[in-house]
């Protein structure tokens, strides 16, 4: 017999009287914050990531405050013109030459301060976001949801995801948290709201 | 190299072995203490506590009791997505499996993103029997395997070391395997963390192969998810061409949606954080991004033993949080060595009997590392009724010893826990407290009975044995 026809068999009589629930199981709602940006900035800069609010026009100038005269690596897509390297599908050894990332994001998470790239157009493939030291991640105001279960109804579970809730961190060594190990040791991230009297949610 | 559990003594034995040891008890007190206080204070913030966890619980429960339909799924979805789909009886058949797919690269060394059941295989041993080495790259992985040491906390497996020991094990070690310490090491976390990124990140960059666990398996959708800190699973689950994943089979998830409590559970369970840095979620084959070929070996080991222990099946849903070894005044005096497995605390003195089933002496002697005080079953997030269950496990140890002319269960129990307190007559009055003693010794059959009988009965206890713990702190 198969592996596989053992374990399910195994399963099978382990089972035996077990009557199965068909129907998922709903969880209870979660934080519902008044100030949704306001609660996702103060709890991203809880994880010593760095957080601003900008209107659209000022984006350049916040990604390039952030880059401190670094060079970023771009991914195609990204809704705000940034100077810096393309990802022509650069090796990870070339990417660990790259001082920097410049991305959007899928959505932003306002109770536990999280980020959530899902990779599409803005975003770049998972190592983009991953080798270079420092990650400026742009997030629309509209794009922030209030808790897990808002975050998870929406997102493609089709896609590769990354959530990303401050920079990494270890408290491996006597429980002192320490600021990067492997990932990025900077996350600043810039939360756009519209111009004041614009229609266009990227001015 | 790396050591193992197998032939470590018995609970009673080890423990007291442990208790001698003044420098582990200070930082596990210290450690526990604050992963305590940082996780009341995450959970004090979510008023919708308690039915996340009924929700948690119900997840895991409608995937284990639908469990072959919910593989069958898994299976389907993951393969449709490009991944490849092993099935695996036992640690035999996990590590053949991972080593033919290291054979069939010509890899020589492979990158582990830090998993309870790669170790509970014992794959890095088996791996390196056949020349391919395995590099755990969590920091307190990468501690713990330089100093060919054992992991004591299921979250924090170097715990019992500080951070003067840590400074030494890198200075001596690091340029053994890799990229050296660099000259002039101080014991600063960060700098100590430093080293680790710089020796790490040369095998990140040149390593073709990587192996992890995964903390969830959405059979819907095939999405697996790996959940940490450091960025060092991104790095396994993203650099290497290959990628093979070891999931036990209990950690399905019916839909995507179920996610939910679950990924709301974790985190302040675990580390007492309102997210861990990072959460990695991928399914099958992602064209253009990442490992381009990806292997899932689905693992029992043990677990169909456990899914068909009636009262014992609810250990399955274990999230592997750690909640329940930071409340427990066991694992605080002990560690997590002298339970003598990769899984220790209060979730492993009674998965570790379901998986193995019981009859030696060290699995026999796990349930009764234990006073039934209840505060692990009040911290986990599934609400896994670990006294219960233990209680269930030792009516189960002492069928086994019935024909024994020494009543051994008793000499277990009495050594086990009155070592690790001192104070038998009170334990046992914490015992009589929960009313879970006196269902045991009710269950008790046979020849068994008669030591029940001869036992002296514990006096009625003025106060309740956690009240009892908050105000001496076990000591007095
Ligand atoms: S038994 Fe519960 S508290 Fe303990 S590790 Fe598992 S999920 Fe966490």
């Amino acid at each position: 017999m198969s592996a596989r026809e053992e374990i399910l068999g195994r399963v099978r009589r382990a089972l035996d009287g077990v009557t199965a629930d068909p129907t998922p199981v709903p969880a209870p709602s979660g934080a519902r914050p008044e100030d949704l940006i306001g609660h996702f900035v103060e709890r991203v800069t809880d994880y010593r990531a760095t957080a601003i609010v900008v209107a659209a026009d000022q984006v350049p100038a916040a990604i390039e405050t952030a880059l401190a005269g670094r060079t970023p690596i771009v991914p195609a897509g990204l809704a705000w013109p940034v100077g810096g390297i393309s990802d022509t599908g650069q090796s990870a050894a070339e990417l660990d030459a790259v001082e920097a990332v410049v991305t959007g994001a899928a959505l932003g998470i306002a109770e536990t301060g999280t980020l959530v790239l899902d990779h599409g157009p803005g975003q770049g493939r998972r190592a983009l976001s991953l080798v270079p030291d420092v990650h400026i991640c742009v997030v629309r105001a509209d794009q922030v949801v209030a808790d897990v279960s808002d975050a998870i109804a929406l997102l493609d579970p089709d896609r590769p995801q990354t959530w990303i809730s401050g920079p990494s961190a270890t408290s491996d060594i006597e429980l002192d948290r320490v600021e990067g190990v492997h990932g990025p040791r900077q996350l600043h991230v810039i939360v756009v709201v519209p111009c004041p009297e614009s229609d266009n949610p990227l001015l | 190299m790396t050591a193992t559990f197998v032939g470590m003594p018995a609970f009673p034995t080890a423990a007291r072995e442990k208790l001698a040891d003044s420098q582990l008890r200070g930082n596990l007190a210290r450690a526990t203490g604050t992963i305590r206080a940082k996780r009341a204070a995450a959970v004090a913030e979510v008023p919708e506590w308690e039915s996340l966890r009924l929700a948690g619980a119900a997840v895991k429960d409608r995937a284990l009791h639908d469990l072959d339909r919910q593989l069958v799924r898994l299976e389907a979805s993951l393969t449709a997505r490009g991944a490849t789909v092993h099935w695996a009886r036992d640690a035999a058949d996990a590590n053949a499996i991972v080593v033919d797919v290291a054979r069939a690269h010509d890899a020589d060394e492979v990158v582990k993103v830090k998993s309870m059941v790669t170790q509970e295989i014992g794959l890095n041993e088996a791996l390196e029997a056949e020349g391919i080495a395995a590099w755990e790259t969590d920091l307190a992985e990468l501690i713990v395997q330089l100093g060919d040491d054992l992991p004591s906390h299921i979250l924090v497996p170097a715990i019992h070391r500080n951070r003067a020991e840590i400074r030494e094990i890198f200075d001596r070690r690091m340029a053994d395997v890799g990229r050296p310490a660099p000259d002039g090491l101080t014991d600063d976390p960060a700098a100590l963390a430093e080293a680790a990124r710089e020796h790490l990140r040369e095998k990140f960059l040149r390593s073709t192969m990587a192996v992890s666990g995964a903390n969830f398996a959405v059979a819907e959708t095939g999405t697996l998810v790996v959940v940490e800190s450091e960025g060092n699973g991104r790095m396994c689950l993203t650099l290497p061409k290959v990628l093979v994943s070891v999931v036990g089979i209990e950690k399905v998830v019916p839909t995507w949606a179920e996610l939910d409590p679950l990924l709301r559970l974790l985190p302040r369970s675990s580390t007492g954080e309102r997210m861990n840095p990072y959460t990695s979620m991928w399914t099958g084959v992602i064209p253009g991004d990442g490992p381009q070929e990806v292997h899932v070996v689905l693992l029992d080991n043990g677990r169909t033993r456990a899914l068909a222990d009636e009262v014992g099946r609810q250990a399955l849903r274990c999230i592997r949080c750690s909640a329940c070894l930071n409340v427990c005044p066991v694992y605080e005096r002990t560690g997590g060595h002298a339970y003598g497995s990769v899984y220790p605390g209060p979730i492993g003195a009674i998965l570790n009997p379901l998986l193995r089933g019981t009859g030696d002496a060290q699995t026999d002697s796990l349930p009764y590392a234990s006073t039934l005080c209840g505060a692990c079953f009040e911290a986990c997030p599934v609400r896994i009724d670990i006294p219960s269950v233990l209680v269930d496990l030792r009516a189960q140890v002492v069928d086994g010893h019935r024909g024994d002319a020494v009543p051994k269960p008793e000499a277990a129990a009495m050594s086990a826990v009155s070592w690790v307190f001192g104070r038998p007559r009170r334990l046992a009055a914490a015992e009589r407290v929960s009313g879970l003693a006196t269902r045991l010794a009710r269950r008790l059959p046979g020849p068994a009975a008669a030591w029940t009988d001869a036992r002296d009965l514990p006096t009625p206890p003025r106060e309740s044995f956690r009240a009892w713990w908050r105000r001496t702190g076990g000591g007095g």
